[in-house]
């Protein structure tokens, strides 16, 4: 039922010869919450962007398979990439609404690959989109903020609107590129709940960018370590030791 | 280890080697420059000397000064070159988006349309505002037309420059997440950067109203139409009581187009 | 079913709507354009005859003729020194009469007519101020200097006032406290904090001096703007455009000069900097990615 997506040798190289991503092979299958953590600097944002080529990979292949259609997201250009792009969520770090809309507004900008040009710039959007909005916005909590200007709200809130967005897409993906890093512990427990609520619901698999292991354990059914460009664990949060933490990371001070 | 802090002499100096040398450089050159100039520069003395005199003769002649020339031409004057400020506004600010926008490094990545974009901007920078009024006269004749395109094609540097600048300074996060959605290029712009430089844009393009007014002032002395064409008149028939009320006359509409902006920005932010 | 009464009790407004201020102002830009082009008289025959025109001018103009590249290179040099000078004079008297202006520092007597006479300076076009210069002083590279000089005094002076009156004033009063006299006050308090500011603005006037420069000579005040006029008037446009491309590329050097002199005394970049900056520049090409 729910979409997979097949990464296969996916590497990628800022400057020629030193590599970022050395050869990932990754399957998301099923509708779950998948876990990467590991050192900064290590490749996992480099590894999302590269899903919904918000960089450009080096080589490899990224299918996203949906029931009948596939699309290899390296390879797609112009219209088609568009097209796949709608069918990948994606929440981010610091939440990226356009600040100066409301909140409204901004999860309406969520259905924009999916808006013809012309309705688009006479800002005519679906009534069914408008009642998604909404409808979203209540299960976020939000409904009381719909006309709200975005930068008026709190960090939480603007993350919230921020999944809200990303599930307005109706995608069979979603990614998420440290979601809680700059929320307060309380907070981030709140926006991660959220977030394996609602997708759970919709049978939408999640990928996760964190560096809070414990957040991970907690609500990751998988998790893949990653340390210098690659995979190095690959398991359930139970399976995840003390040693593997340290070769994902390094050094044992920061252990209790 | 108290020897050790002995050993360097302290010193503060406020720039390195490197930097004293690059600005001596330049104090360098700025003085030649200056020295040069005004070795060379073409001054008879005995005009210098002459000076004050002729302009305060100047000015008595302006007295009294002659206010029935007001409604018989200045009026109608004064009104065309309004109207030319605006329309020229308007026009440049439509034909300035586009190429703005093309050379915005960050919405167009192509490098030669950004060049491209630039060159046209700069030139039209460059050459000023009665360079073009003398330019359109000769294609369109004298009059408002020309006048008006002047405006216009002087103002599309200006406009597209600092837009393109504010599309470059946008933030890129909320353009990343509209990418991400699958938005296209146009809504991207439209939900992306304008909100975020609509401000900005508004601004500016109030202020090169501004300056626009006097500018359409000024080209009439070429023939391109509005108060400076009666200002051209009035000088080569050395009315000068008629000379004082134009100058009064377009010194005033400064003062109006001024509070006029002060009071949009005002409700504006 | 909570729920249910949540939902119908937010007030559904359409997203996106403009506000009703913003379509009016539309409706009446609208208005205003076809109301101003009629009153201008712009047809649409003197619009295409005009592009006939257009064609045989711009036929004429190409190729760009450099023959008489004496007269140009003369009148170019002499606009150049117009706006050297003027520049010069104008921070010269500009830095005291902003001083003067400043309302956090000056009292009531010495700021109100500073500030007057920095309006009076920016009032008029500098083109109607060469006019009068020209009518006071004789034709020549005189008039251009004292009129881009009045610009000046004008634009420096209404930024230099401005940027002061924006200090910090527990600066100030730091300095004060350990008993400098006011020169040193100014010195060591003031300047440093407009500094940066006052650079950045001087360099832009002299761009400004610049291209005025270029163009007090069509009313006689020197530089190549007379040599531009006869040019047009005796109709030999192929010479017109030769020193109109002559006239962009000084500017655009001038531009480029101003953005390196704000670099060395703002970024305070030295001459190692210089060949440092050519290779970051070549790294972050290299490494972009076209997102």
């Amino acid at each position: 039922m729910s979409a997979q997506l097949s990464i296969q040798d996916l590497t990628k190289s800022y400057q020629a010869g030193i590599p970022v991503l050395k050869g990932i092979n990754l399957e998301i299958t099923g509708d779950g919450v998948t876990a990467i953590i590991g050192p900064s600097g290590t490749g996992k944002s480099t590894l999302l962007r590269c899903i919904n080529r918000l960089v450009e990979p080096t080589s490899g292949r990224v299918l996203l398979i949906n029931g009948e259609t596939s699309f290899d997201l390296v390879k797609v250009r112009g219209r088609t990439l568009r097209r796949a792009r709608r069918q990948v969520g994606m929440v981010f770090q610091e939440y990226n609404l356009v600040e100066r809309l409301t909140v409204m507004e901004n999860l309406l900008t969520g259905r924009l690959g999916y808006t013809p040009a012309w309705k688009a710039w006479l800002r005519w959007f679906e009534a069914s989109d408008i009642d998604r909005a909404y409808d979203l916005l209540q299960k976020v909590g939000l409904s009381q903020l719909a006309n709200q200007r975005a930068d008026a709200l709190s960090g939480g809130q603007r993350q919230r609107v921020g999944i809200a967005r990303a599930l307005m897409q109706k995608p069979d993906l979603l990614l998420a590129d440290e979601p809680t890093s700059s929320l307060d512990p309380k907070t981030s427990v709140e926006i991660m709940e959220l977030m394996t609520e609602l997708t759970q619901a919709e049978g939408i698999p999640v990928v996760i960018n964190m560096h809070d292991v414990e957040l991970a354990k907690r609500f990751a059914h998988r998790i893949i370590g990653m340390s210098d460009g690659r995979i190095v664990f690959d398991g359930t949060s139970d399976q995840l030791t003390p040693e593997h933490l340290k070769s994902i990371y390094g050094g044992e001070s920061w252990l209790i | 280890m108290f020897d050790a802090e002995v050993k360097h002499p302290q010193r503060w100096q406020r720039y390195t080697l490197d930097q004293r040398l690059l600005r001596f450089a330049i104090y360098l050159v700025v003085v030649a420059a200056i020295v040069q100039s005004i070795r060379n520069i073409n001054i008879i003395p005995e005009f210098l000397i002459d000076a004050p005199e002729q302009m305060a003769d100047l000015v008595n002649r302006m007295w009294p000064v002659d206010w029935s020339y007001y409604p018989q031409s200045v009026n109608s004057a004064l009104i065309e070159t309004i109207h030319i400020a605006t329309l020229g506004t308007i026009i440049s600010m439509l034909l300035a988006i586009p190429i703005g926008l093309m050379a915005a490094s960050n919405f167009t990545p192509n490098r030669m349309l950004n060049f491209i974009a630039k060159l046209l901007l700069v030139s039209s920078r460059s050459v000023n505002s009665l360079v073009w009024a003398l330019l359109f006269i000769a294609i369109f004749g004298p009059g408002a037309l020309a006048g008006t395109l002047a405006i216009a094609f002087r103002s599309i540097g200006f406009i597209g420059k600092l837009t393109g600048e504010a599309i470059e300074e946008a933030s890129s996060g909320s353009i990343e997440a509209l990418k991400a959605a699958g938005a296209s290029k146009g809504a991207i712009l439209n939900y992306g950067y304008w909100p975020q430089i609509k401000p900005a844009f508004w601004s500016l393009v109030l202020l090169r109203w501004d300056i626009n007014i006097r500018e359409s002032a000024v080209i009439g002395l070429v023939g391109a139409g509005g108060i400076g064409m009666t200002l051209d008149t009035a000088m080569n028939l050395f009315q000068w009581n008629r000379v004082a009320v134009i100058l009064i006359a377009i010194f005033a509409i400064v003062i109006v187009t001024e509070v006029i902006i002060t009071q949009v920005r005002k409700r504006m932010l | 079913m909570a729920n249910l009464n949540q939902s119908t009790a937010i007030i559904r407004s359409k997203p996106f709507s403009l506000s009703k201020k913003v379509k009016l102002g539309f409706v009446v830009l609208l208005l205003y354009v076809v109301y101003a082009t009629f009153q201008l008289d712009f047809t649409y025959s003197r619009f295409i005859s005009g592009l006939d025109n257009a064609s045989t001018f711009f036929d004429r103009m190409f190729p760009p003729n450099f023959e008489r590249s004496r007269i140009l290179i003369k009148g170019m040099v002499e606009s150049l020194q117009i706006a050297v000078v003027a520049s010069l004079l104008g921070i010269l008297l500009a830095l005291p009469i902003g001083l003067l202006g400043a309302r956090n520092l000056m009292p009531g007597w010495a700021t109100w007519p500073a500030r007057s006479l920095v309006a009076l300076c920016r009032a008029l076009h500098p083109v109607i101020v060469a006019i009068l210069f020209v009518k006071a002083v004789g034709f020549g590279a005189l008039a251009g200097i004292l009129a881009l000089t009045v610009a000046s005094i004008g634009f420096i002076g209404k930024l230099f006032t401005e940027a002061i009156e924006e200090i910090s004033i527990k600066q100030v009063e730091a300095v004060r406290s350990t008993g400098a006299s006011f020169a040193n006050v100014i010195l060591f308090s003031v300047l440093p904090q407009v500094f940066a500011r006052f650079v950045g603005f001087s360099t832009y006037q002299f761009d400004s001096n610049l291209r005025n420069s270029t163009m007090v000579g069509i009313v006689g005040a020197g530089g190549i703007g007379g040599t531009l006029f006869s040019a047009f008037q005796r109709f030999d446009y192929d010479f017109v455009a030769a020193i109109l491309i002559t006239i962009i590329a000084v500017i655009m050097l001038g531009e480029l000069l101003a953005s390196f002199i704000r670099a060395v005394f703002l970024e305070n970049i030295g001459i190692s900097d210089l060949w440092r900056k050519q290779s970051k520049r070549t790294l972050a090409a290299g490494g972009k990615d076209i997102v």
